[in-house]
């Protein structure tokens, strides 16, 4: 490196610590960190929840926990992790840091309502522990009907609401987003000199204004069910259970891509700087994701297909569900494509990059076996659907947050962490991530069912590895926590540019400036143009 | 348009660079949160599509046990708040202070007449279902449900349940979407007695003006679904 880099005297945390600054802010790159913070407890709480199931799962007889508990624990899991961790994830944590950033604008289109977004998390956030950890609920997140609306004993209604109240967190960023991208550029920043950060976050933007109002009808359906005793999904009064599923996976589904979008966007941005090389096939990307957003809203009836539908509807759903797996296959090869004659280094957001293209792959191809209407009703239910949806979502969503997160804490915080703990965790990771999870597609494909507390003794050897691997996966996530916090007090000056990256938001200083940028940019180059750009860290 | 004069305004928000601008963003913000409410309703539009189609006569029956006559007064008057909410719109954008708060006014007048209307529908319908007994003439989904007064028995009085639940839900949310706007228009009202709109800057009476008018529009949806299912 040329020059020392020095940490910046005046930055968006200067203006004060104290609890005011953080409650009131209406800085979009505080309250990032407030939902930062937020999000990593869930996090750590949907993590110990996953810890309790493989322990239980360590023994085949069940002797661990009751089946009451056991129905109790992976629900709370799957509740905490998906609607408290992983939809919000990203887009809350880095979407709402960066977008400003990257397209130039002092904030958000509205600063008072982002902080709103956050008020709801948390008290929807608040309002779910609630329910779960004071008598608990064991619907599974997917609250299907009539068991959740008749025969749960427990606290649905009250995660009912924090479920419902969450979800305005949701598209009330999703709102603010689409705003902010359509009106808030910078001069010169054209829709197509947006970063693919930007494109991504726009098609996962849609999806949380268009599908999560679904949802949240519905779960205040079943709740009105549960309370006034209304009839909409009663089978004794004529109401269909399969309409709920409709209704559910409607927005559930698309859901997913909420998940996976924002992560493939971090690929997209982290992939060509580590390559420094320009993307590959930039407008595919970016319209790709449009078509992801698209086409996921259609494709929803394939978790239904042994639910009782008519096989002409099923063909169609799984027609269309082949045809969505067309536009991540673009983003695939395109990165792939990125990658050819680019001068790879393997720094740590790198590291998750690689073990985000392997990890999705596989999640992604087996996710055509179960959108196949014959190997579906072979493996619906079994654990090769958990394994499935893991390589996606932890492989592929958690992969692409970690890598984002390793490659804008420089940024967020103005300070660099130790390289070589970033790649030991990230390895680590990988590790135990597909010790955990590759066992379960065997799992599954040979019969063993989801959530059941008990198995046949034949199964515990594949079991007992994915309890391993879940060990040392929960180290993995444990290492960054350490090592980046300490960075915090330790970590040396990043500089506004340590990773020699093209973007508007490695233009100002790391930590930014409240006003992010000192004076109003003026983008005049297309993205993503290494070619031009030093290899040597610029320092400002 | 000159960006010297709005630049300054005290209504320009920090992260936007003029009025211009500004109105844009709150006007966008605005339709993308119609589209999500279409969206929330959308779900009870579908649920109500697939048991009309599979119920039709319990449909039909329930529909009948509502007064349209009443459903029709009351869209009259809706309407008629559609109509003075753009005319307090048309007012704010040519700085007549009097008329918009006269206007914002009577939308609220007529959205509170609707509702009291909708108190006594109500009522009529839960009051049977009160005290201890017999329930004659209750239409509240449950256990008190009286499906002989719409001459339904069997499996059929279950569908009713199901036609009434739609109602109370998708009117109930209707409702809630008008006593969540009518508090917003008084706000909106008050801070326009104050003056603090201008032909350049009145953004909150617009955008007050297209929930009101989208909320309107939900009632056009439910009226002839809810009140006329067989009318001739």
């Amino acid at each position: 490196m040329s020059a020392e880099a020095t940490y910046p005297k005046d930055h968006f945390l200067s203006g004060g610590w104290d609890l005011k600054s953080w409650l009131l802010t209406k800085d979009h790159k505080r309250i990032g960190i407030l939902y930062l913070l937020s999000i990593s407890a869930m996090f750590v709480l949907g993590g110990l929840y996953a810890g309790l199931i493989r322990w239980n799962l360590l023994v085949p007889d069940g002797t661990h926990m009751s089946a009451d508990t056991y129905n109790k624990t992976f629900t709370a899991h799957g509740v905490i992790m998906v609607f408290f961790f992983l939809i919000p994830s990203i887009p809350a944590v880095l979407g709402n840091f960066l977008i400003p950033l990257m397209i130039g604008a002092k904030d958000l289109a509205f600063p008072k309502l982002n902080l709103l977004s956050w008020y709801l998390y948390m008290l929807g956030g608040g309002i779910t522990l609630y329910a779960l950890l004071v008598g608990g609920l064991e619907t599974g997140w997917t609250f299907y009907t009539p068991y959740s609306t008749v025969f749960a004993q427990s606290n649905v209604e009250i995660a009912a609401v924090g479920i419902f109240v969450a979800g305005f967190s949701s598209i009330l960023t999703g709102l603010n987003f689409i705003v902010t991208i359509h009106k808030m550029r910078a001069p010169g920043m054209t829709w197509f000199r947006m970063p693919l950060f930007v494109w991504a976050h726009y098609a996962t933007a849609i999806i949380q204004v268009l599908g999560t109002p679904v949802i949240a009808i519905t779960i205040l359906l079943v709740a009105l069910e549960r309370i006034f005793h209304f009839g909409f999904f009663d089978p004794a009064r004529g109401g269909d259970p399969i309409l709920f599923q409709h209704l559910f996976w409607f927005y559930s589904h698309p859901a997913v891509y909420i998940m996976i979008l924002p992560s493939m966007g971090v690929i997209s941005e982290l992939i060509t700087c580590f390559s420094r090389k320009r993307v590959f096939g930039y407008s595919f990307i970016a319209m790709s994701s449009l078509a992801i957003a698209a086409i996921g809203f259609l494709v929803w009836a394939h978790h239904m297909f042994v639910s009782g539908m008519a096989v002409y509807s099923a063909m169609v759903f799984s027609a269309l569900t082949y045809l969505v797996a067309i536009p991540s296959a673009i983003k695939t090869f395109n990165w792939v494509a990125t990658l050819y004659k680019g001068s790879i280094s393997w720094d740590t957001p790198m590291i998750y990059v690689f073990c985000f293209l392997g990890l999705f792959l596989i999640g992604g191809l087996t996710g055509l076996f179960l959108g196949n209407l014959g190997t579906d009703v072979h493996l619906t239910d079994t654990y090769f659907v958990v394994a499935h949806f893991h390589y996606i979502m932890v492989g592929g969503a958690i992969m692409g947050y970690l890598g984002a997160i390793h490659f804008w804490w420089p940024k967020i915080t103005g300070r660099k962490y130790s390289e070589a703990w970033g790649r030991l965790s990230a390895v680590l990771i990988f590790v135990g991530f597909n010790l955990t999870f590759f066992p379960q597609f065997v799992l599954g494909y040979l019969g063993m069912p989801r959530r059941y507390h008990v198995y046949p003794d034949e199964f515990q050897v594949l079991n007992v590895l994915s309890t391993a691997g879940a060990t040392v996966l929960g180290f993995g996530y444990l290492f960054p926590s350490f090592y980046l916090v300490y960075s915090l007090f330790r970590g040396e000056p990043a500089g506004a540019n340590p990773w020699g990256a093209k973007g508007l938001e490695w233009t100002t200083t790391s930590p930014p400036p409240t006003e992010n940028f000192h004076e109003v940019p003026v983008v005049t180059e297309e993205p993503y143009d290494y070619a031009r750009a030093p290899k040597e860290a610029a320092v400002v | 348009m000159s960006e010297t004069t709005t630049a300054h305004h005290p209504a320009l928000q920090h992260q936007f660079t003029d009025l211009r601008q500004q109105k844009e963003a709150v006007t966008l913000g605005m339709w993308v949160f119609i589209a999500q409410e279409v969206l929330f309703f959308g779900g009870l539009f579908a649920a109500y599509a697939v048991y009309r189609s599979m119920y039709p006569a319990a449909f039909s029956a329930g529909s009948h046990h509502l007064s349209w006559k009443i459903g029709f007064a009351n869209t009259l008057v809706l309407i008629g708040s559609s109509l003075t909410m753009a005319m307090a719109v048309h007012f704010a954008a040519i700085g007549m202070k009097r008329r918009v708060v006269g206007f914002l006014l009577a939308t609220v007048l007529l959205g509170s007449v609707f509702l009291g209307v909708k108190y006594f529908e109500y009522g009529d319908k839960i009051r049977p279902c009160l005290g201890d007994g017999p329930y004659t003439g209750c239409l509240v989904p449950g256990e008190r449900f009286d499906a002989a007064a719409l001459h339904l028995e069997g499996a059929e009085g279950g569908h009713a349940q199901i036609y009434f639940s739609l109602y109370f839900g998708m009117t109930g949310l209707h409702a809630l979407h008008m006593i969540i706007g009518i508090p917003i228009i008084l706000g909106i009202a008050f801070l326009a007695g104050r003056g603090a709109y201008s032909p350049e800057y009145h953004s909150p009476v617009e955008l007050v003006g297209l929930y009101w008018h989208f909320v309107d529009i939900i009632w056009i949806f439910l009226f002839p679904l809810l009140y006329l299912i067989g009318a001739h």
